[in-house]
Order: structure tokens, then C-alpha cells, then sequence
């Protein structure tokens, strides 16, 4: 089974870096089967990324999941034209891959709680930093599952 | 006397993130408009004490949508603390390569993500269909267009800058990498592909603004003056240039300024009610002094493009105002469409290069202690200044981001909006869909790339002079 995450999130604003690090930290597993991407935030060309996997895990940092992380089947959703941000959400990537590469992978929100956001720094706050190892213990369990 | 309050807030997990109050007078008239956005804060802070090599990639924490403008303005600053004023032709070639790989993206995803929803379906469309689901259900061929011209603007942006996130690219004097065969292959083999697809987009902002040239004409529009760098010719250059400003009619207001001395030229004014500041050109004060930047005072300020379709689109553009500048809003999407293309050709000329393939990545210089960088970015022109002490050590940031230059026009154009569209003192769908329209025509950025997992809803509250909340809706 192809496994890809894409971990994403600004590493320049604390906690919001949960994403990459996630991805990274899960890179360094060297999980079989899986395949590993991260960014600043989720864009419409990962409509194609996502296309060729048959189970994606979209990790991002969240300011009100449940301690230590949610993780969740995700369903396709509608996207909303925004005022301006490019980014796009994950449930709309779905949908986006379906409507134009017939895909229609398995998908799965890692959302790991985070604190600090609001200022700049490349350091991820202790509670996040805990919830990422839990985060990771749990993923590289139910890979081997 | 008695006002009323209308706002329209996006929340995000960013503390007072944006949003826009419309001020109503006693009779109900909108007297007022203000978009409120949240600059960042404290990066200058954050990066004083960091020594100079590292502030090309720190910058890049300021904005998950254009870190690669970030990155390059800041370079360009730091080759002026190191001293070098000329980089070697593979180092130029090779950051202009990552900077119109960078519009070509930028440019492509703004249109079809953002804006070919409003183009195609109007601005009163359900906004379950009014998106880039809809444009795939009904349009699948441009959506997969989109889509494609993005992913290959952001490989150009990995080829050169050396990965997405974070990239390394361009270094105080140079660059660290060259172009190899392979990648320049790869990036040759689409190519013309990629320019087919930038004429067609270009063909749907051309035939959509002068099918509805009346409507737009008075949709958010006004006399302004524009800033850009142009060459030293005169021709449009995004990567490097010159300072010009004109009026609203094409009078030159300055030409030619070394962007060094940008301060003697450009000042900021601050207003109680926003974070952002209020630029302006120093010579005319705030009240006449504000103007645009981006891709439609790119297009009106320069005296021609130098790449062949582009410069006939440029004057196809230009035709529809007898040659004067064009200041109707909404065409910033036929402009942005203009340098879309522009982009592709410039891309296809650079790929042809073989000093993308040299091995003399750095040049050299005499260590100066002050520096500035602009470029041209997808939004507009943007500004990074820095000092820096003996130590190597940065003592000084002043940064104006595009978005912050085109402050006083986007509160003008949701005001022109609002005067137009606000019926009594409800929030009407129509009324929030227009705001948004006259918004993303400047293509802001909003956002310093913090995102909230789940969709970001867009609330709007009536209020009345008091502080009650008279009416509230939210979207998403």
C-alpha cells in the first residue's frame, strides 16, 4: 500500500511548524511504504500528488483538538472561495482530486495540538513537542497495522 | 452624529487576522471604509542580532505564499552589504529563473484557484459552486490547466531555490547552484505547453473585461498613481530596476530613482484604526501620494515589455485607454494575466541560456554596513532594508511588503464597493461577494502562511455606533 503524508504549517511560527516536523520526524522512520512531503500550507497542485497514493495522512498543527492529537478519516468537502489566502484545505483537495484525476484516496487528518502561534521562532513549545512524539508513536503503529 | 458599523472579519487562528468595517452615516450612507489587516509583527525584532547570510532564508518565515520574493529582496539587499553590486551572469540568470518561476505559480493560482470562479460563474453565484470544485466540474480542462501551471512553477521554484520550503538559493553575492541539463530538459520539454496555456488564460481576462467593461469601470475603481521598477530603458523588469512613479494620466512623477535612496521618495504614514501603515510618495503628501503596485501599475508604468507576445498584449491592453494608464481595478486581472505570459516567455528565454549551466556562482566585494533590496513581487513591489554592524550582525529591518503599499487603494475599492452596493443597513450576499471580489483583485496577502485546519469562516457584523451587534453572518 502506498502511504503518502504531508505534513504542513509555517516552521517560522512556533507551534504552526507541528506539520513539517511531524513529516520530518516521520521521514526519519523510514516507514516502508510510505512516502513523505511537507510545505508551508496544502496547494491545489497536490491535487496531482495526492492522485498517485492510496492513503494519504494530512499532518498539520491545530489550536483546538483534543491533547495529544485527533486522528480522523477525512471526507471530501466543498471549498469556499476565500478573501485571499491560497491555501486549500484538505477535505477540498480530496474533492479536487477526484473531480480532475478520478482519485479518490483514503484520507486521514493528524491534527496535533499546538499552543503558541502568534509569534515568530523555529521552536516548537514542550506541550507541542510532547504531543508530536505521541503523534508519531501512534502513526508508526498503525502503519504496521 | 449617529453611525453604524458593518464588519466583515475572516478568524483565523492569527489574532485579528483582517477584516472590514464599513462605516455608515446617520442616513445610512457608507461614509467610510476600512480594511483592517494584521501586519506581521515583530519579525524585524526577531531577526536583529541574526548575522546577515542567514536573513535570506529567514525571511522566508514571513509568508508561506511568496517566500520566494522574500527570499530574493532580502539577497539582493545582503549582495549590497557584501559589496556586490554586479552578480556573475549565472547567478542573475539563475534567481530571475526562481523569480518568474515564482510569478508563473503565483500568477496561475490566483487566477484559477481565486478568481476564474467569479470570472466564470459571476459574483452572484452560490458559493458551493462559485470555487475551483465548480470550475473542475464544468471547466475540467482549464482547472487541470491551473493546476499544472502551478506544479510547474513550483518545480522551477525547487530547481533553483533548492527546495520549497525554505529554500537556499540565492546567497549574499550569488547563488549556490547552477541549472543542470536534466533540469533545464525537463523544464524544456512543457514549455510551450505552459505558454499555450498563459494565451489562453490571458484570452479569458482580456474577453471578460471588455465584455463587461461597464460594470467594471465603476465596480470599485479610481484614479490613482502607480510605482514600479522599471528597467533602465524603460522596459517592464521584475527582478531589478529603477524606481518610477506616475499619475493616474502617465505623468511621470519620479523616473529612474536608485532604489537605495527609496525613503527620500516613499514615506509611511500610520493611522489609529490599522496596524498596517499607509504609504505614500513623499513629494505629494498622503492625501494625493497614495498609489498601486502590482501587476496593473507594473503594465501602466512601464514603456513597452521585452518579450514579444507579451508586449502585443501590453498594447492590446493599453489600446482600451487611448495609451493612458488604465486604472479600473478589475483589470488587474487582464494585467496579471499580461505577465503571466511574460513570465513564460522570460522562463523559455532563460532555459535556452547556457550561463544557467556556468560554474561562477559568486562575486565579491567591499563589506558595507547598509543595504537595500526590491523586486518586483506577484503583488507588487517589495521592499527590504537593512544595517548591519561590524559584527555582521543585523541592528535594523524596515520591510514594506506589496500589500502594505496598496493599503489605501484596497480601502478605496471596498468603499467604492459599499457606496455602490450596501442597501439600508442589512448584509447582503451580494454586498459580501463583492467586497471579496474587489479584494482578491489586489491579490493581498493576508496571511504570514499561519492556517487553521478546517475552512476559514468569514463572519460579518452589523454594529451601531454603541458597539451592538445590530446583524451577524458567517460563512463557511
Amino acid at each position: 500500500m502506498k502511504i503518502l503524508i504531508i505534513g504542513y504549517g509555517n516552521p517560522g511560527r512556533l507551534d504552526d511548524g507541528l506539520g513539517p516536523a511531524f513529516a520530518e520526524r516521520a521521514r526519519a522512520l523510514e516507514l516502508s511504504g510510505v512516502a513523505v512531503e511537507s510545505n508551508y500550507q496544502l496547494n491545489v497542485e497536490d491535487a496531482d500528488l495526492i492522485s498517485k497514493y492510496e492513503v494519504v495522512v494530512f499532518a498539520d498543527a491545530s489550536v483546538d483538538a483534543a491533547e495529544p492529537f485527533e486522528f480522523q478519516p477525512l471526507e471530501k468537502k466543498a471549498p469556499m472561495v476565500g478573501f485571499s489566502s491560497h491555501s486549500i484545505t484538505a477535505g477540498s483537495l480530496l474533492g479536487l482530486a477526484e473531480e480532475l484525476f478520478g482519485a479518490t484516496p483514503a484520507a486521514y487528518t493528524m491534527a496535533i495540538r499546538g499552543y503558541d502561534f502568534n509569534e515568530f521562532g523555529e521552536v516548537l513549545s514542550e506541550r507541542a513537542l510532547a504531543n508530536l512524539d505521541a503523534a508519531l508513536e501512534f502513526f508508526a503503529g498503525w502503519v504496521a497495522e | 452624529m449617529t453611525t453604524k458599523k458593518i464588519t466583515i472579519e475572516p478568524v483565523t487562528r492569527v489574532e485579528g487576522h483582517g477584516k472590514v468595517t464599513i462605516l455608515l452615516d446617520e442616513e445610512g450612507q457608507v461614509s467610510q471604509a476600512r480594511l483592517h489587516i494584521v501586519e506581521f509583527r515583530g519579525f524585524e525584532r526577531f531577526i536583529q542580532g541574526r548575522p546577515y547570510w542567514e536573513i535570506p532564508v529567514l525571511v522566508q518565515r514571513l509568508c508561506g505564499i511568496c517566500p520566494v520574493s522574500h527570499h530574493l529582496a532580502a539577497a539582493k539587499a545582503m549582495d549590497g552589504i557584501v559589496g556586490v553590486d554586479v552578480l556573475t551572469p549565472t547567478a542573475e540568470k539563475m534567481r530571475r529563473l526562481m523569480h518568474y518561476g515564482q510569478m508563473f505559480q503565483s500568477h496561475a493560482l490566483h487566477f484559477f484557484h481565486l478568481v476564474s470562479p467569479d470570472l466564470l460563474f459571476g459574483f452572484d453565484a452560490d458559493p458551493l459552486e462559485r470555487n475551483v470544485i465548480g470550475v473542475a466540474q464544468k471547466f475540467p480542462d482549464l482547472a487541470v490547466q491551473g493546476v499544472m501551471m502551478r506544479k510547474y512553477g513550483q518545480e522551477i521554484i525547487k530547481a533553483t531555490a533548492g527546495k520549497k520550503i525554505h529554500g537556499t538559493g540565492a546567497v549574499p553575492g550569488g547563488i549556490n547552484k547552477n541549472l543542470s541539463i536534466e533540469e533545464r530538459d525537463g523544464f524544456l520539454k512543457d514549455i510551450d505547453q505552459m505558454i499555450e496555456w498563459c494565451r489562453a488564460s490571458l484570452k479569458i481576462a482580456k474577453d471578460y473585461t471588455l465584455e463587461h467593461i461597464g460594470e467594471l469601470a465603476d465596480f470599485g475603481s479610481f484614479d490613482s498613481n502607480h510605482v514600479s521598477l522599471v528597467r533602465e530603458d524603460g522596459a517592464m523588469d521584475l527582478y531589478h530596476g529603477n524606481l518610477r512613479a506616475i499619475t493616474s494620466t502617465g505623468e511621470k512623477i519620479f523616473d529612474q530613482v536608485d532604489y537605495q535612496g527609496y525613503f527620500k521618495y516613499i514615506a509611511e504614514e500610520v493611522r489609529s484604526w490599522s496596524y498596517m501603515k499607509f504609504p505614500f510618495i513623499s513629494s505629494l503628501g498622503p492625501e494625493t501620494g497614495w498609489y498601486r503596485v502590482g501587476p496593473l501599475s507594473r503594465v501602466n508604468a512601464c514603456d513597452f515589455i521585452d518579450t514579444p507576445e507579451a508586449e502585443a498584449a501590453r498594447k492590446d491592453f493599453l489600446s482600451i485607454t487611448d495609451g493612458k494608464p488604465n486604472n479600473i481595478t478589475m483589470a488587474y486581472h487582464w494585467a496579471r494575466m499580461i505577465e503571466l505570459l511574460h513570465s513564460g516567455e522570460k522562463i523559455r528565454e532563460l532555459l535556452n541560456d547556457p550561463d544557467l549551466q556556468g560554474t561562477d556562482l559568486m562575486a565579491k566585494g567591499e563589506r558595507r554596513g547598509e543595504s537595500v533590496g526590491l523586486i518586483e513581487a506577484p503583488r507588487g513591489t517589495l521592499f527590504h532594508h537593512y544595517k548591519v554592524d561590524e559584527n555582521d550582525q543585523v541592528t535594523m529591518a524596515n520591510l514594506i511588503v506589496s500589500t502594505t503599499n496598496n493599503n489605501t487603494p484596497m480601502n478605496l475599492a471596498v468603499e467604492g464597493v459599499a457606496r455602490k452596493y450596501l442597501s439600508g443597513a442589512e448584509i447582503t450576499e451580494g454586498l459580501l461577494n463583492r467586497v471579496e471580489v474587489a479584494i482578491r483583485a489586489y491579490d493581498p496577502c493576508l496571511s504570514c502562511a499561519t492556517h487553521a485546519m478546517g475552512q476559514m469562516p468569514l463572519v460579518i457584523e452589523l454594529e451601531d455606533a454603541a458597539g451592538n451587534t445590530l446583524d451577524r453572518r458567517v460563512r463557511g
